[in-house]
């Protein structure tokens, strides 16, 4: 793992690209890494562009800047694309994960993109079978550790049930669902 | 109270930790006019007692005994509120009464 | 015993308030504070906390119902931001004066106007003189760990003065960062029960007098007694940060001193920009070049005689303020540093850089530049510009 990992979640106002920011950053830090979740707020509501950063280290992490350079973008909602350049900022060698019904090839001939590598899964689509709602962050944060092996798919399980476990407290079928939801998209996750 | 304390002796804070010390500034001499308690027209209601803001009305089994002259700095309600008749608080000037 | 967590600057306040334990809360909820209030009281909904919260109607309500609280022989906190800070103005003053230990997280964010929610440092720069001692955090951790010292700090007999601990607004007051954590019962034994100094306004037995009137006969007295207690903080601000350290092995000063002992190139500065200037610090220091950085933790009581002494030997330094002074020259942080410098045994050149106002960012760029200048003038020691805005449109 790099010494220093930089995710941009580019997501709508909702989805969850807070949350899935925070969620990363704390499960990567009940396996000893150092970490960062943060948003950017701007005047946004319900449904307008949003971003969240994630930051993880293996050692102390010092920046109070935003992330301008992200190793890896994650864009929550496909609408995004054509709305501004979610890659900015991307080095050659850095991913651009997107939720989308598409296969990486589609996308990347839909973007014009060279260089980067592409990743695509249906993070809506799954969460919609397992949860019943179509918030793609939790999914999503399997995918991720699949392609960047920050942490191990039981780690990630594991961490993400006990946070669940409380503030789903009395609806197991909520954590169940966010659990297969977190293990699909790992197995399902496409890249190119 | 002689000497003004210093900064390092007020206080702490203007936390006043000993109450009811307004007893030790003697406002009596405030005074250009003063009032005169005449105890045979008093009905001792206590009127006097109430208006006065200065606490100088001097009681006792409540009743009326007479007036703190170390406090009382003479604005005269108690004389205008005094509802005997004739009048048992009278106001006569402080240079005319001879003794304080 | 300690555990790491993650935990967003407003948990981790919150958390460390409901460790404190006070006896009571009156709050009203400002962005970007507005969660450490809320997680706060649901501490106290659902009993995990003694303390009585005072729901109030505004920021003025808020500080004197805790300056009435405090008064009144127990350990009282509150919490703010900006314009609520702003509101409470004429209260701040009372609570320095009438010399009670108070403690207040402010998340700093920008004043009006024009509106804006986002961190920077003109709420509490205004507040500089205010009587109330002001630590800065850098991050989740810092906060933490200031709020907890902060109780007893205030609460010290040579002190008795409020506190108010500041961390930046979003920048940290929304993002999650790891920090170790201390349990319950050490906190609580940490800050030690609450002992009233004085008769309290609830001690019938010994009536008292609060906030009396003084005039010119005894006003000045007073001030210079005021004056005396924000001297007498710096030591117990050391000491117990000693304590602290002994507890947590986190060690605070007055300032943090990085990379300075041998360096000619110095940036000054307060809370999270530390952290990021710190990463150019090394990358400088990859490439031979002597950067060193002085994150200031206390601002009252100023250190200045400390700052004079690890400044003196420097070749350049750049002073970073996340607030103007409108003074026509520089930004608070940067005259009082100027100022500290006056009776150093050398004087360096000293810059000013105001930065991120209204929470705009500040990279690694930004810090890049201001060292590069600093470079510059070491070199031809002349400063062509004193003050200096830092990443806005020209």
């Amino acid at each position: 793992m790099a010494k220093l990992l930089e995710i941009r979640w580019h997501g709508r106002g909702g989805q969850g690209a807070k949350t899935a920011a925070q969620l990363l950053a704390e499960a990567a830090s009940s396996v000893g890494k150092y970490i960062q979740g943060f948003p950017e707020y701007g005047p946004e509501r319900m449904g307008a562009p949003v971003l969240a950063f994630t930051r993880i280290s293996d050692e102390p992490i010092h920046l109070h800047c935003h992330v301008t350079e992200p190793q890896i973008v994650v864009v929550l909602d496909p609408t995004l694309l054509a709305k501004g350049d979610v890659t900015q900022g991307v080095p050659e060698d850095g991913i651009i994960l997107i939720n989308t019904d598409k296969s990486p090839a589609e996308m990347r001939q839909a973007m014009k993109l060279s260089g980067r590598k592409i990743y695509t899964v249906n993070a809506s689509r799954i969460a919609e079978e397992t949860i019943g709602r179509p918030i793609p962050n939790t999914p999503l944060m399997g995918a991720l550790i699949k392609i960047t092996g920050i942490m191990s798919l039981d780690a990630l399980l594991e961490d993400t049930q006990k946070k669940l476990a409380k503030k789903f407290a009395g609806r197991p079928e909520v954590v169940e669902g966010n659990l297969k939801a977190v293990r699909r998209a790992y197995e399902e996750v496409q890249g190119e | 109270m002689n000497r003004p304390l210093t900064w390092k002796e007020v206080p702490q804070g203007g936390w006043i930790e000993k109450p009811g010390n307004a007893v030790d500034y003697e406002t009596g001499d405030w005074r250009s006019i003063k009032p005169v308690w005449i105890a045979e027209n008093c009905i001792h209601c206590l009127r006097c007692w109430v208006f006065c803001p200065d606490a100088s009305i001097m009681t006792e089994g409540g009743k009326m005994t007479g007036i703190d002259y170390k406090h009382c700095k003479g604005c005269g309600i108690c004389a205008n509120e005094c509802p005997a008749k004739p009048k048992a608080l009278e106001m006569v000037n402080e240079s005319d009464s001879g003794d304080k | 015993m300690q555990e790491r967590i993650a935990l967003t600057g407003n948990e981790a306040m919150a958390l460390a308030m409901k460790q404190i334990n006070p006896d009571v809360v009156a709050a009203y909820p400002i962005t970007p504070q507005t969660e450490i209030v809320q997680i706060f009281s649901d501490y106290v909904a659902n009993g995990r906390v003694k303390t009585e919260f005072i729901t109030v109607e505004s920021e003025h309500s808020a500080m004197s119902a805790t300056v009435g609280a405090a008064s009144s022989g127990v350990r009282a906190m509150t919490a703010t931001s900006s314009q609520g800070l702003a509101l409470m103005w004429e209260v701040v003053y009372i609570a320095a004066s009438n010399r009670l230990p108070i403690v207040m997280p402010v998340v700093n964010r920008a004043l009006s106007g024009p509106i804006n929610i986002h961190g920077d440092h003109s709420d509490t720069m205004g507040a500089r003189d205010s009587g109330w001692i002001q630590i800065y955090s850098e991050n989740t951790q810092e906060a933490y760990d200031n709020l907890i010292q902060a109780v007893r700090i205030a609460e010290h007999p040579d002190v008795l003065l409020p506190v108010m601990v500041m961390m930046d607004g979003f920048i940290i007051s929304h993002a999650m960062e790891n920090l170790f954590i201390l349990s319950d019962q050490d906190v609580q034994k940490f800050v030690g029960e609450f002992k009233p100094h004085r008769p309290s306004l609830l001690d019938v037995d010994n009536p008292v007098t609060v906030g009396p009137l003084a005039l010119y006969d005894y006003y000045m007295e007073f001030k210079r007694q005021q004056a005396e207690a924000m001297r007498g903080a710096k030591p117990v601000i050391l000491e117990v940060a000693k304590e602290y350290a002994e507890l947590t092995g986190r060690k605070y000063g007055l300032f943090d001193a990085y990379k300075l002992d041998d360096a000619d190139l110095a940036i000054v500065v307060l809370s999270s920009t530390a952290g990021t200037a710190r990463y150019v610090v090394d990358e400088l220091r990859e490439k031979g070049i002597k950067a060193g950085l002085l994150k200031l933790r206390v601002f009252r009581p100023f250190p200045y005689e400390e700052l004079a002494q690890v400044l003196a030997d420097r070749k350049a330094i750049a002073v970073m303020d996340r607030a103007d002074s409108y003074s026509a020259f520089g930004g608070p942080l940067f005259t009082e540093v100027r100022s500290a410098m006056y009776d150093a045994k050398k004087r360096p050149p000293i810059v000013n850089y105001i930065y991120g106002l209204g929470g705009r960012d500040v990279n690694l760029d930004h810090i890049r530049k201001v060292y590069n200048d600093l470079v510059e003038i070491a070199r031809t020691g002349e400063v062509t510009q004193l003050v200096n805005y830092l990443g806005v449109r020209e």
